[in-house]
This record gives structure tokens, C-alpha cells and sequence, in this order.
């Protein structure tokens, strides 16, 4: 396996680690001087006329981008530290949504169409009460656990099923799509009681504050930055551990780690329920900035796309995922304005060439660039 | 750059635009004859008036039929060609005149046929399905005379499903001491029992039950049980004729049922084998996953289209056959253009198996949006040819349709054919010693590059045969692949990666259970209860259901 | 602001177009900058194969306002964006159109998800919404005009036509549809239609498949199943898209005629039969407000515009041009739009709307179609048309008049509380 050789030499070493052992925590302190200050002063403060505005639909469209960047980021932590490609992703994240969603929809109160207790769907199918797995969504509190446990536990059920069999490689990309699929048709029917084929929509606040004001947009814009600079600063503490060393070795050689006295099953199984952990938190954060959740996020097409994220900006680094979601995301959103009916060739085109020569992602392009300065 | 691009869609659109105006015309064409035949009759027999005709083709639906009834006891022989034209849409009212047209759309005075010209506020006859329904049960009554079996025998199946009046058993009595034929007669016997069912003598009407209970139709069931349902029959013997006439049907029907799932179940196998068998060369044998293989499907979908048209245009009498035709087309394509892919892109990922996927997937992004690009978003029509369309019906409810059945059969030549070449081919022979050992076959002198291009090629051509398949039962459009693709995967996995039997043992499983399945629970659950039951099974079996034995530890 | 100087210019700006179009030229008022329109129409994913017409339609029809002058003396220019069949992109899109482009207008949207995706966004940015597709109703929004029929335009006279003798007078009804809430909310409407008319639920079977679904072989065998057990029965159809094409050729291929069990649809139009082949099909229904096969000056005169702009634009199918229901809905909204926006002098989103009630266009389903004055409804005529051999429908039944929409179905029960236009706040 030439490729994994490539990842793991020395100059090779994440950019933001080297930022770090140059002594410095200046990278997540810039970050977080962007995220904290300069975003929130330039949507708010400065005033719409003005150049340096940033406007409302931009806060947002990055928004997203970041949310999509935690599960670039968690999809590398599985795929691109221990070699186990899953197809699944968005069932995680969909879930996350899906229980920060239930929340947002006992938010709605009586302002639906019906004017009713219950979510205008639930009315629409005559129930007369809340299913079971609706009790306490109403919680703010309890709807985050839920955005954690739901997806956490699915996935530490399947992983260790799926582990334990010894399930790998493609076996395992193909079941985890598998799980989406049947996810998705479930969320699909009318009767599962997550509003069918339309899902959530309509949210109208969150903490009893209007979800439309521009404060609480922002409010959700620096906690969506702020998760992703801790789940990142989570990643590289990990990476750096003798767990994350682990975990490369099960992706180098996962026989000589077992013959070496590790069972590779724990290891496994605890950063895939990470991983899925941290796609719920995503989804979370994703649904009250959409506004929409619905079963097509966890259409197969849509998890494969999470891992073309991660390869195009570079597997097994830190920051190529974040690059990649922003990459492939700010091209789509920019391509489907400017070209709306050639910008699948664009990014088909992209999706092609940077796995033909870009082995290791954009990130190791720019890596390459600058080893052959120095 | 994108100058040259919309100059070639126009020039390729002006291919596709080519002899369309043709198309339209065939529609009439059975007809020909049977209006000639009434031009011909119309000139000697003046029984039918203008005015009778135009009563016959405008006002309320009740008064045309009540029309249609007196007309038909006439048994006026210019009668059968001016319904056949009216069913045909070949009559125009012109201020509450009739006028006939022929297939080439001249129109005709119907009682002198002259060539008259026709005003452009000419007004269509509108047939609704009653006045359809009525003029079908006319035309077949009129039929029964016909000297010509197959005439008759038509007519006689239109007459088993319509609604008769007591008033025709008469008809239908003169019609079987007429009838020659033993299966007519038998039909017309049926028929008459129907309505012989509330017949005063009861010795008639046991008769009557006892004949009704050899059919296996729903509906005479019904009928028998309505016969008891209102109590007004007394007599014990009848009643009991009558309950065994019923259960006879019953255990009729609910075994043509259980066909019918088997059938329906090995249909779906079949799709899916096809869909599955050339994945089961490029990843299976491979190791490509190839993304884009329900692309090549589609493109195969398209040849069919590309092949259907050009027949439109240049063999208009032949086409029929295009179907045969665009089998080889479809391979041809898909395997020139998987073998470009090969060349191109898949060539340079070997080894890096799961890269594979995301080149590939943007290979499919491409070559759908080309296609969106060439012959629009909207679907194409690929039609069955004429000897793919209906079925054969076995019963009143089973009818296999014959684009199914030739589906199954195409995919039994497929899997043949594909056997053929791993087994008994030099290619096969390289193919199999490339995926056992890729350094030794190298080693040995295989040229693994060729190897490599041809199996790719020969799994794109196979997906595109299965798209000369899926273009003969679901819609042509750009993602028709994307909804294989995850199925196809499904199944070349559950199967066994490398395994070609596993392939066809695990898609006949499959589309069998989902098939056995969907009685019970609905088509959603079905499918969420299969992909369960996958990754059950791939718990059990992580390798496949027919997983190679080796003995590498990390295999 | 200074409402009469605009109204004086845009006055001179329409008698100047009017002027130029005497002379066969055509100018804008060089000061005057085009008024943006947004297009949301899917160009790519699953629901690319309804939308992409409707983009056309929207480009052909501001095309031919530009020609007669434009809006006030203002040409139209239209930015066109694909939201790719994906939900979350149709919200991210319509932000982007509203707030970026600061268009005065978006047309757009098929699919209700997409409608309901993209609703808070213009809420929020008190945009204003054409929607040209039939849905379910239970919605009734003050940025949203609705072009395309409500359920009571379109299903119960259809259901009415069965169940007449003409229709075949159909006792026993197979409600089939795809999951989802359009097919769900109709069918909930007509069940209780249905037992209003003494139909009792042994009598309706209610059956739903995914999305995509290709195999309609057990279901077509079900519904053989069903109608041979009783008396007359119809199949209600509210299958969507792609899925039409598999359930026709099935339905053709297992010989199940219309004569002898209907099949009326509701999301199948000119445009889905073009990928099917309809000799099988002569006589199952379809119930619209619109047919292309309609006769009326008007309708002619549309069609033969939209050949030619196909053709002028090279559009795919253009060697075959169909125009249906939604490009029609499509055709009406965008004229009656420019028409509130002439009479209002403005293109404010508040001033249009109330300018919008009781708008009439005249046409090409014959009739002068009117914008009810207060649900954001059109009055539409509801024809019947049976397929034809050539895929066109042949009308059987038609409404002597258009008929006022009722979002909120009577037939749902707590509806009779709503009110018949929208909330303000």
C-alpha cells in the first residue's frame, strides 16, 4: 500500500500541527478571532451599504459549510486515520438534525397552519398525541442529548456488530449504505412520524427567541464555528495520542496490530461512534440554519459525496477535509448560480482530476508546493 | 468552446428531429382495410342513413347508445366499418354531418365517398370509455359472424368482459350453434351460462353454475355468489352447484396467485441480475467500484433509443427489430466508451480501490448531465416493438407480460454468455489468472493492460445490455441509473465480490423475498425489511453469502 | 415615495414602448434599470425531467413581455438558478435570489417540499412567490400565489366524473399513490368525498410506493385482484414523475383496459406521456386545467409560440413542442404578475399583491381566468380529457365556468374554521 507510506512521512505532518509546534496556538487563535469577532461585526455592525458588509445570505451559506466541514472531518477521522470507508455518514447527521428538528418543531407551538399542540403533520395524519419517541423533545436540553444519543448509540450497535463479524473494506461501505437506504425509505413513510417526504420546516424559534433575528443567526453562526474549532482541536489531540497511533496502524495493518496484543475492536468502535457523535452535533447545528430537514439527507448520494469532500481536500490530514467541504461546497453554491446548466461537468470534471492527480487532496498539493521551495 | 458543443447538439438534435412527422402516421394503419371494406359496402347497402350515423356519433351518451342497440339488432353490414371508423377517431362532424377520413387524413362523404374537403371547424367525435365500452360490445357482436377464426375469437373475448343484456342470450345461442370452432364454442357456451344463471328452469341454471365454475374469473365468482346473496334462489341443488362452482374458482385464482408472485419474484431477479452481472465483472473481478456503472446502463437505454429512432427514419416497415439491433448497439457503445473510461481514468487508480469510487463518481455526474445536455431532461419514449407488447395471459388475473418474459430469458443468454467468456475464452482464462495473481499472470506474459481495458469494456457492455433490458419496462431518462446502482452493489456484495454464481443465486433471492414480501407489507416496508436482512447477513457472513476460501489473513 | 412622479413616468415609459412597438422597435428607457425575476426551477436531479420546461416556459414568456415593451418601459431580466432537485439548496437559493439578487419576483418550484423549503425564506425577506404546480392545498400565504389547482380544481371533479354514468359510474376505488404529502392529503380528501357519497371504506383501497419505484407488478396484480371482486371500479392516481412510466407500461402490458378499469391521474400530463407508449393507454383519464389539445384561439396562438421559441432555442423536444397544465399555470402567472405590477406602478412586494386580487388573463384554456381577491387562488376551469393513440387528451368533460379554488379542502375536518386568505401579522 504505497499511498499510506506517502501519508505518514515526516513533512507530510498536518499544517496546523506544525503551526503548533512552532510554539504557537496562532492558527486557532486567528480562527477564533474570525469566527468571534470579525464575522459577527461585519454582519452586524457594518452597515449594508458598505464593501466590507457581509451579508446575511453569505453568514449563512458559510454557515452551512462549516456544518458540512464537521462531517468532512469526522468521515476523515474514520476513513482517513483508521481506513474504514463508510457510506453511511448521513444517516448520523440526518439523525442529529432529526432530533434538534423534533425540538424545533415543539418550538413552532400554536403559530402552525392548524394552530394546534401537536406539528401540522401529526394533524394532518389525525394523531391525537405524540408518539413515544417525541416525549421530552420539548426540552432544549434533552433534544442536544438527543442529537448525541441517537446517532451514537445506532452507530455503536451497528459498529459492534459489524466489527465484531470482522466486516471490512467494501463490505463495509456497502452496509453502512445499506443502513442510509433503509433509513431513508423508513424517514420516508408518513406514518415513522418525522412528517414523511417533507420532514421539518417552518421552524420559528429557538429558546423562545425568533430563529429569523439577525442576533440569533449569529448566535448560531459563532456556535457552529466554535464546535468545529473544538471538534478540530478533539481531532488533533486524538491523532497525536497512542490511541490515534493506534488507529493509523489498524489502517496501515490491522493483522499486526491484533498479533501485536491490541483489539482492534475497541478501537475501532469507539472512533466510529465518534465519528457518528460528532455528524449528529453537525446536524444539529445545520437544521435551525437551513431551516429544512428531510429524509434526502440521507440518500446514499449524499454520504458518498461526505467522503468525495474529504479525498478532495486530503485523507488523513486535519485540515484537508475542512478545505475539501469548502472546496466542493463554495464551488457548487457559486457553480448553480453562474452555470446552472453546465455545472455538473464542472464538477464531475473536479471530482475526476483531483483524484487522478492530486492523490492526496489539495492539501498536498499545496504541501508539495511548498516542500519543493524549501 | 461551448460554441462548438451547442453546434454539435444542433446538428445532433436535427438527427433526432428526422422523420419524426412520421411517427404519427402508423397509428391508423390496422384499420386501413376495415374502412376500405366500408367504403366499399357503404356504396350498395343504404340501410345506414347519414342521419343515423350522425345520431351515432354526437349528443348524449344514453341516446347514442340506446342508438347503437337498435342498430345493432338490424345487423346492417355497413354498420361494422362506420363503428370500427367511429372507434378509431376517423369520423368529424362537419355542422352535424358525418365525415369519414382515411389514414392518410382525407375525408370522404361516407354514403357517396367522394373526397370532400374538411372545414377547419371540423368537430372531433369524443368517445368516452362508456361509448368505447358500447361500441366495443357492438363491434364484437357484429364480429361473431366473421368468416375469419381469429375475428371471431377476438370478438368473442371483448363479449366475456362486457356487460351483456339478457336480451343478447338469443344472440349469443344462434352465435354457438353456429360456431365451428371447439375453444369459441366453449367461450360462447360461458357466456351464454351467465346468462342463463337466472333462468326460470333450474335444471338450466345447474347446468349453468356447473359450467360457470371451470372459469377462473373473479368476476364470476361474484356473479355466483350475487346469484346467492338475495336469497331469491330456493332450490337446494342449484344452491349447492352454485357453492362448489365457487370454491372451484376460488382455489383457481389463489393458485394463479401464487404464480404470479413466483413470476413477478424471478422478473425483479432478473432486472437485478442484469443490472448486477456487469459490476460483478468490474468490482467483482476487478475491484473497480465503479460509480458510474448505472451510467453505462442508462447509455445503453439511450443506444436503444438512438437505434429505435434511426429505425423510425430509415426502416420504417422494420420496426420491429430494432430492439434486435440496438443489443449489439448498446454492448458496441457502452463497451467503447467503458473501455475510453478505462484508458483514461480507471487505469491510472488500480490498487487504490476506494479512489476508484470517487473518480468514477464524477465520471457518472458527467455522463449524466452529457445526456441532459443531448436529448434534454425529459424521458424518452422507447416503445415495446409490437411483439413485446401485451402478455400472455394464463389467466383472467395472470398475465405475464412478454417484455417481462423476454427479459428473463435475455438475462438466462446474458449470464450464459458471460460464463461463456470467463470460462471458456483465452480472455476468461487472463481475466481469472489477472484476479487471482496480477504479478504472476503479469510475470507470466500476460499483457494485464489489455486484460485490464477488455474486462472493463465487457462489464460496461453488459450494463449497457441490461439497459436494452430496464429501457423495455421503465422509463429512458438521465437517472435511470441512479436508481440501480445501490441495488446493483447490493447485490454483487451479498452475492460474493468475485463470485458470478453468488451474483445470480443472491438478485433471484433477493427479488423473490421482496417480491413475496410486498404482498404483505407494501412496497416500503418490503425494501426496508430487505436492506435490513442484508446486513444481517452480511453479519453472518461477512464475505458473501459464496465467499472465495483463501487463507491471506487481511484477504 | 413620490407615487405620482412614477406613475407619470412609467405612464410616458409605456406609451413610449407602445410607440416603439408601432414601428416594430424595440427600446427601454435608457435610465430605467431591467427589473430582476428569479427562476427556481430544478434543471438537474430527479425533478429536472418536470422543471426544465418550466424554466423555458418562464424565459419564453419574459421574452415575449420584453419584446411588447417590457414591464413599465423596464425590460425583464431573468436570473436563472438550479437548485438541483435538493431541498436545503432550494432555501439556500432562494436567500440567495431574494437577498443577493434582489429580484422583484421569483417563479418557481414543483415539488411541495420545495415550496415549503423555500417559505420561510420568503416570509422572512417578504419576497413574493408564483407557484405554477397542483399541490394539496392546506396552505394559504400571503408571499405566495398559487397558479396551479387545489384539490377541489382538480380530484373531486374527476371523482365526480367517474362516479357519473359517462365516467362509468364507478362504485369501488383504488387510491394509488406515491408516499409523500400530495398523494397523502388528496387521498385523505377524496376518502372523505368518497364516504360523503356512501362509499364505505371496504369499497377504497389505499395503496403507496417509494420514490423511484420501478416494479408495479404485484400492485397491478392487486388492483386486477381488486376489481374483479366487486362491482365498477376506478383507479385514483396520484403517482409523481419518473414513476409514471413503469406503472403505464405495466399497466399496458397485463391488458388492463380502460374500458373496463379506469386509471384517472393527477400528475400525468402531455409532458410524462412523452416517454410512453399510449396505444395501450386510449381512454385512461386525466383530469387538468389545461390541454393542450384544447381548441381555442388563444391556446392555438400560445402553442405555436412556444414551437417557435423552442426551436429558436434548440430546446431538447423541441421537434415534438407540448405544452401542459404547468407550463400554462407558469404562462398565467408571469403575465398576471406583470400586469399587477403595471397597475400597482411599482414592483414593491406589498403593493403587487394587493394589485394581484382580482387580476383576469385570458387564457389559453379558453377561458379568462381571474386571481380570486383575497386566497391567492386562481378560478380555473377543470377539463377531463381521455388519453389518444398520438398521447394527447381528448376532453370528455369540462366545467361550464372556472371554479374558485378552496385551499382549505371542506373535506378535511377543523377546516371549516380557516379563513379564505392569508394570515396577517
Amino acid at each position: 500500500m504505497a499511498e499510506t507510506q506517502v501519508l505518514t512521512q515526516p513533512w507530510r505532518q498536518p499544517l496546523l500541527l506544525r503551526l503548533l509546534q512552532g510554539g504557537s496556538g496562532k492558527a486557532y487563535g486567528v480562527a477564533l478571532l474570525l469566527v468571534c469577532v470579525v464575522v459577527p461585526v461585519l454582519n452586524l455592525l457594518v452597515p449594508s451599504g458598505s464593501v466590507f458588509h457581509l451579508s446575511n445570505y453569505m453568514v449563512m451559506l458559510v454557515g452551512k459549510i462549516l456544518c458540512y466541514a464537521m462531517l468532512a472531518l469526522a468521515m476523515d477521522l474514520i476513513w482517513g486515520y483508521t481506513g474504514i470507508l463508510s457510506l453511511g455518514h448521513g444517516v448520523f447527521f440526518a439523525l442529529g438534525g432529526y432530533a434538534f428538528g423534533m425540538y424545533l418543531m415543539r418550538q413552532i407551538g400554536h403559530d402552525g397552519v392548524y394552530h394546534s399542540d401537536l406539528p401540522d403533520f401529526m394533524v394532518f395524519l389525525n394523531w391525537q398525541d405524540y408518539p413515544w419517541y417525541w416525549k421530552g423533545t420539548g426540552s432544549f436540553l434533552y433534544a442536544l442529548f438527543l442529537a448525541v444519543a441517537a446517532p451514537g448509540l445506532l452507530a455503536l450497535v451497528f459498529g459492534w456488530f459489524a466489527f465484531r463479524s470482522r466486516i471490512k473494506g467494501v463490505y463495509f461501505s456497502i452496509i453502512t449504505q445499506a443502513m442510509t437506504f433503509a433509513f431513508m425509505l423508513l424517514f420516508f413513510r408518513n406514518e415513522t412520524g418525522f412528517g414523511g417526504n417533507n420532514g421539518f420546516t417552518d421552524f420559528k424559534r429557538v429558546l423562545g427567541i425568533a430563529i429569523t433575528t439577525p442576533e440569533m443567526r449569529m448566535a448560531l453562526f459563532v456556535l457552529t464555528g466554535l464546535t468545529l474549532l473544538a471538534m478540530l482541536a478533539m481531532a488533533q489531540y486524538i491523532v497525536k495520542s497512542k490511541f490515534g497511533r493506534v488507529l493509523t496502524a489498524i489502517r496501515d495493518a490491522e493483522s499486526r496490530v491484533m498479533f501485536s496484543g491490541y483489539n482492534p475492536l475497541h478501537y475501532k468502535l469507539a472512533i466510529w461512534t465518534l465519528s457518528a457523535v460528532m455528524c449528529g452535533i453537525a446536524g444539529a447545528l445545520y437544521v435551525p440554519q437551513v431551516g429544512i430537514i428531510n429524509p434526502g439527507e440521507m440518500s446514499p448520494a449524499n454520504s458518498i459525496e461526505i467522503a468525495i469532500w474529504t479525498a478532495i481536500g486530503g485523507r488523513g490530514t486535519l485540515l484537508g477535509p475542512l478545505l475539501g467541504a469548502g472546496i466542493v461546497n463554495g464551488a457548487k453554491s457559486w457553480f448553480t448560480q453562474s452555470f446552472p446548466e453546465y455545472w455538473l461537468y464542472f464538477l464531475g470534471l473536479l471530482f475526476v482530476l483531483v483524484t487522478l492527480y492530486l492523490p492526496n487532496g489539495v492539501l498536498g498539493l499545496i504541501r508539495k508546493a511548498k516542500g519543493a521551495k524549501s | 468552446m461551448q460554441q462548438v458543443f451547442c453546434e454539435f447538439l444542433r446538428v445532433f438534435r436535427a438527427f433526432l428531429d428526422a422523420g419524426r412527422r412520421d411517427k404519427d402516421m402508423s397509428i391508423g394503419n390496422k384499420v386501413i382495410g376495415l374502412v376500405l371494406g366500408l367504403l366499399l359496402t357503404g356504396g350498395q347497402a343504404q340501410a345506414l342513413t347519414l342521419d343515423e350515423m350522425a345520431a351515432l356519433s354526437a349528443g348524449d351518451s344514453d341516446a347514442r347508445i340506446d342508438t347503437l342497440h337498435k342498430q345493432v339488432v338490424k345487423a346492417d353490414p355497413a354498420l361494422l366499418g362506420f363503428l370500427q371508423a367511429l372507434e378509431n377517431d376517423q369520423v368529424k362532424l362537419v355542422n352535424g354531418k358525418p365525415v369519414l377520413l382515411d389514414d392518410s387524413g382525407a375525408a370522404h362523404d361516407p354514403l357517396t365517398n367522394k373526397p370532400v374537403t374538411l372545414p377547419d371547424d371540423a368537430e372531433d367525435v369524443v368517445n368516452n370509455n362508456r361509448m368505447r365500452g358500447a361500441l366495443d360490445a357492438a363491434i364484437a357482436s357484429l364480429q361473431l359472424r366473421s368468416a375469419d377464426v381469429a375475428v371471431r375469437k377476438a370478438a368473442v373475448e371483448v363479449l366475456r368482459d362486457a356487460e351483456l343484456d339478457p336480451a343478447e342470450l338469443d344472440m349469443i345461442s344462434k352465435a354457438e350453434t353456429r360456431e365451428t370452432n371447439a375453444d369459441i364454442k366453449d367461450m360462447l357456451e360461458r357466456i351464454r351460462s351467465r346468462l342463463e344463471l337466472s333462468s326460470p328452469d333450474s335444471a338450466v341454471r345447474i347446468r349453468a353454475a356447473q359450467k360457470l365454475g371451470e372459469s377462473d374469473r373473479a368476476e364470476i365468482k361474484q356473479l355466483l355468489a350475487d346469484h346467492l346473496a338475495d336469497g331469491a334462489e330456493k332450490d337446494p341443488q342449484v344452491i349447492s352447484a352454485v357453492k362448489v362452482a365457487m370454491l372451484n374458482i376460488e382455489n383457481r385464482i389463489a393458485r394463479y396467485e401464487v404464480y404470479g408472485t413466483l413470476f413477478s419474484g424471478i422478473s425483479l431477479g432478473s432486472v437485478l441480475l442484469l443490472a448486477a452481472l456487469g459490476l460483478a465483472i468490474t468490482y467483482g473481478l476487478m475491484g473497480v467500484i465503479n460509480m458510474a456503472h448505472g451510467e453505462m446502463m442508462m447509455l445503453g437505454a439511450y443506444s436503444t433509443y438512438l437505434v429505435q429512432h434511426a429505425f423510425q427514419v430509415w426502416w420504417p416497415s422494420m420496426l420491429g427489430a430494432y430492439v434486435i439491433v440496438a443489443i449489439p448497439f448498446a454492448f458496441a457503445v457502452t463497451m467503447l466508451i467503458g473501455m475510453a473510461l478505462e484508458r483514461l481514468v480507471i487505469r491510472h487508480l488500480y490498487g487504490r480501490t476506494l479512489e476508484t469510487l470517487l473518480a468514477t463518481w464524477g465520471v457518472s455526474l458527467i455522463l449524466m448531465q452529457l445526456v441532459r445536455s443531448i436529448f434534454g431532461a425529459q424521458n424518452v419514449l422507447v416503445e415495446n416493438p409490437s411483439w413485446l407488447s401485451g402478455g400472455l395471459a394464463l389467466s383472467s388475473t395472470l398475465v405475464l407480460p412478454y417484455n417481462r418474459i423476454a427479459i428473463i430469458v435475455f438475462a438466462v443468454l446474458v449470464l450464459l454468455l458471460v460464463w461463456l467468456l470467463l470460462v471458456r475464452t483465452r480472455l476468461g482464462l487472463f481475466v481469472r489468472a489477472v484476479t487471482q495473481n496480477r504479478r504472476m499472470a503479469s510475470c507470466v506474459g500476460v499483457n494485464t493492460a489489455r486484460v485490464d481495458m477488455l474486462a472493463f469494456g465487457m462489464g460496461s457492455g453488459i450494463a449497457g445490455l441490461a439497459g436494452v433490458a430496464l429501457s423495455q419496462v421503465g422509463n429512458v431518462g438521465p437517472d435511470l441509473g441512479t436508481h440501480y446502482i445501490v441495488d446493483s452493489f447490493m447485490v454483487v456484495v451479498l452475492g460474493g465480490v468475485g463470485q458470478l454464481m453468488g451474483t445470480v443465486y443472491s438478485s433471484l433471492g433477493l427479488g423473490m423475498l421482496n417480491k413475496l414480501l410486498e404482498g404483505y407489507t407494501g412496497a416500503v416496508l418490503a425494501k426496508i425489511i430487505v436492506l435490513a436482512l442484508i446486513i444481517v447477513v452480511i453479519q453472518k457472513r461477512p464475505q458473501g453469502l459464496f465467499a472465495l476460501k483463501g487463507r491471506s489473513i487481511d484477504g | 415615495m413620490n407615487s405620482r412622479r412614477t406613475f407619470i413616468k412609467s405612464m410616458t415609459a409605456i406609451a413610449a414602448g407602445v410607440a416603439m412597438m408601432g414601428s416594430g422597435l424595440t427600446a427601454f428607457a435608457k435610465d430605467l434599470p431591467p427589473i430582476k425575476v428569479g427562476i427556481l426551477h430544478s434543471l438537474s436531479g430527479t425533478m429536472a425531467i418536470s422543471e426544465t420546461a418550466l424554466k423555458d416556459m418562464a424565459l419564453m414568456t419574459i421574452d415575449d413581455i420584453n419584446k411588447h415593451g417590457g414591464v413599465m418601459g423596464r425590460k425583464l431580466e431573468p436570473v436563472v438558478v438550479d437548485p438541483a432537485s435538493n431541498w436545503p439548496l432550494f432555501a439556500e437559493k432562494a436567500r440567495e435570489l431574494l437577498a443577493k439578487d434582489k429580484v422583484a419576483v421569483v417563479f418557481g418550484c414543483w415539488t411541495s417540499v420545495s415550496r415549503k423549503s423555500v417559505l420561510p425564506v420568503f416570509k422572512e425577506l417578504n419576497g413574493l412567490l408564483f407557484y405554477p404546480v397542483q399541490y394539496e392545498g392546506e396552505e394559504l400565504e400571503k408571499n405566495v400565489f398559487y397558479t396551479g389547482a387545489a384539490p377541489n380544481q382538480q380530484a373531486i371533479p374527476a371523482v365526480q366524473y367517474l362516479m357519473s354514468k359517462d365516467g362509468g359510474s364507478a362504485k369501488r376505488f383504488v387510491l394509488l399513490g406515491t408516499d409523500y404529502v400530495y398523494p397523502r392529503t388528496t387521498n385523505k380528501i377524496l376518502r372523505a368525498f368518497l364516504h360523503s357519497k356512501g362509499v364505505s371504506d371496504a369499497d377504497i383501497m389505499e395503496e403507496y410506493t417509494p420514490f423511484g419505484y420501478s416494479d408495479y407488478q404485484t400492485i397491478i396484480a392487486k388492483i386486477k385482484k381488486f376489481a374483479s371482486e366487486g362491482k365498477k371500479t376506478a383507479v385514483i392516481s396520484t403517482i409523481n414523475g419518473d414513476s409514471n412510466v413503469p406503472f403505464y407500461k405495466e399497466l399496458g402490458n397485463q391488458g388492463i383496459k380502460a374500458t373496463d378499469v379506469p386509471v384517472v391521474a393527477f400528475s400525468v400530463g402531455e409532458e410524462e406521456l412523452r416517454g410512453v407508449d399510449t396505444k395501450p393507454l386510449v381512454g385512461h383519464l386525466a383530469a387538468w386545467n389545461y390541454f393542450m389539445s384544447l381548441k381555442n384561439p388563444t391556446n392555438d396562438a400560445w402553442k405555436k409560440q412556444w414551437a417557435a421559441y423552442a426551436k429558436a432555442h434548440n430546446l431538447p423536444g423541441a421537434s415534438k413542442p407540448l405544452t401542459n397544465d404547468p407550463m400554462e399555470a407558469t404562462y398565467i402567472g408571469i403575465n398576471m404578475w406583470k400586469q399587477a405590477v403595471e397597475k400597482a406602478g411599482t414592483t414593491d412586494v406589498d403593493k403587487v399583491i394587493a394589485a394581484m386580487a382580482g387580476q383576469t388573463f385570458k387564457a389559453p384554456d379558453g377561458f379568462t381566468v381571474e386571481m380570486d381577491p383575497k386566497n391567492h387562488h386562481l378560478h380555473k376551469p377543470v377539463f377531463i380529457g381521455e388519453v389518444k393513440a398520438d398521447g394527447q387528451f381528448n376532453v370528455v368533460w369540462k366545467t361550464p365556468a372556472p371554479i374558485k379554488a378552496q385551499p382549505w379542502s371542506p373535506y378535511i375536518p377543523g377546516n371549516d374554521k380557516k379563513k379564505d386568505e392569508p394570515d396577517t401579522k
